[in-house]
């Protein structure tokens, strides 16, 4: 039990950049060096967790921790994965809390927040190979995007409608056009 | 304090719920509801939030909502240490769902994965996603983060400089987010912004 908080509070710990960044990582600690599931298990546990609401990265750590102690092992798991993040950012939110009105710092975030944007740009790009989008469903991003962005709806519910209506057209309409 | 408690623990309980996409969509998601919906800080704010998020270890979801509920706190006139209780409350809540509905269907996806309904489902998902992802970065372009011509027109020119900058050095040079920002926030000191 305390090798499965041990290891995944090492995952959390030593990735940086978000819980794609974590899938070597928990390659090599959990299928290599401990053996708690296989090469193909942890390719489908993935597949499963990026379908799956929540943050990638705990989701796996539920299911392994699942897979090898029941409740009591995707607890500890979890907890385990979410630690570093949780002492790391704590620390800094108090230290910040100080040195917000220092002339440095300040400059140093207005450097910072346009590469931030930037940073959140590029994915969209990324992300739209991934997600298959063709000249007959890129209308679902730009309506979506455009009723954040200038209507303030809130992304929840965009999720919550594509998602329903995503079924319903599967179920009801697709197979008039005999597909 | 209640109320905002409960208010933050509702919040990160749909996002950790409807988080499909990733890290990045849930900033999406949380800046709907932290800064347009519930005003619990300014659009500056949670931009530093996400920067520090994104260099810092452990997955972003988790670490924008440490963050966030820490600093809607804070800015509420509350001490740091109800601050850290916030902070709690927001990562339980993000967290709570996926261990609820991992322990409840990972058995049934597993199995119907391929299946057709679940499927139709993910067809709509997945461009709405991308979609979600282009609305945050389209509202973090604003005056608090850019400035603009009329305001400073040095900082706004040399903030346009710093995003072509970040944008090109990930997608052509592939520099890591952490080096970028860390260039370009010297770059604010060095060049005064």
């Amino acid at each position: 039990m305390f090798e499965l908080f041990k290891t995944f509070f090492q995952i959390g710990f030593f990735t940086i950049g978000g819980g794609y960044a974590m899938i070597p990582l928990i390659e090599r600690k959990v299928v290599e060096e401990k053996a708690w599931v296989s090469e193909q298990e942890l390719l489908d546990l993935i597949a499963v967790a990026q379908s799956c609401p929540g943050i990638f990265a705990v989701n796996i750590s539920i299911f392994i921790g699942l897979k090898k102690l029941g409740n009591k092992g995707a607890f500890i798991s979890a907890i385990g994965t979410c630690l570093p993040s949780f002492l790391c950012i704590l620390a800094i939110a108090l230290v910040f809390q100080q040195f917000r009105e220092n002339v440095y710092v300040e400059h140093f975030f207005r450097g910072i927040r346009p590469a931030v944007v930037a940073l959140i740009a590029l994915p969209v790009f990324r992300m739209a190979k991934s997600a298959k989008i063709t000249r007959y469903n890129i209308w679902i991003p730009i309506v979506a995007a455009f009723l954040i962005w200038k209507l303030g709806v809130s992304p929840i519910f965009i999720v919550l409608a594509a998602g329903v209506s995503g079924y319903v057209y599967g179920k009801y309409l697709k197979e008039d056009f005999g597909s | 304090m209640l109320l905002l408690l409960t208010q933050l623990f509702g919040t990160f309980f749909l996002i950790g719920l409807f988080g499909f996409g990733g890290g990045y969509a849930m900033i999406s998601m949380i800046q709907g509801e932290v800064v347009g919906h519930y005003h619990w800080m300014t659009m500056g704010q949670f931009t530093d939030i996400v920067a520090i998020s994104q260099s810092t270890p452990g997955p972003i979801g988790i670490n924008s909502a440490t963050y966030v509920g820490y600093t809607a706190l804070v800015n509420a006139g509350y001490e740091p240490y109800w601050g850290i209780l916030g902070s709690f409350i927001a990562t339980f809540a993000v967290v709570l769902p996926s261990f609820v509905l991992m322990l409840l269907i990972s058995k049934f996806l597993m199995k119907y994965r391929n299946h057709s309904t679940v499927e139709n489902v993910f067809s709509a998902l997945r461009p709405a996603v991308v979609g979600l992802l282009a609305a945050a970065a389209l509202l973090l372009m604003n005056s608090e983060n850019f400035s603009s011509m009329a305001e400073n027109p040095w900082r706004f020119c040399l903030s346009i400089f710093l995003f072509l900058f970040a944008f090109i050095a990930q997608k052509v040079y592939r520099l890591g987010p952490i080096l970028i920002i860390v260039l370009c926030g010297v770059a604010g000191i060095v060049l005064g912004l």
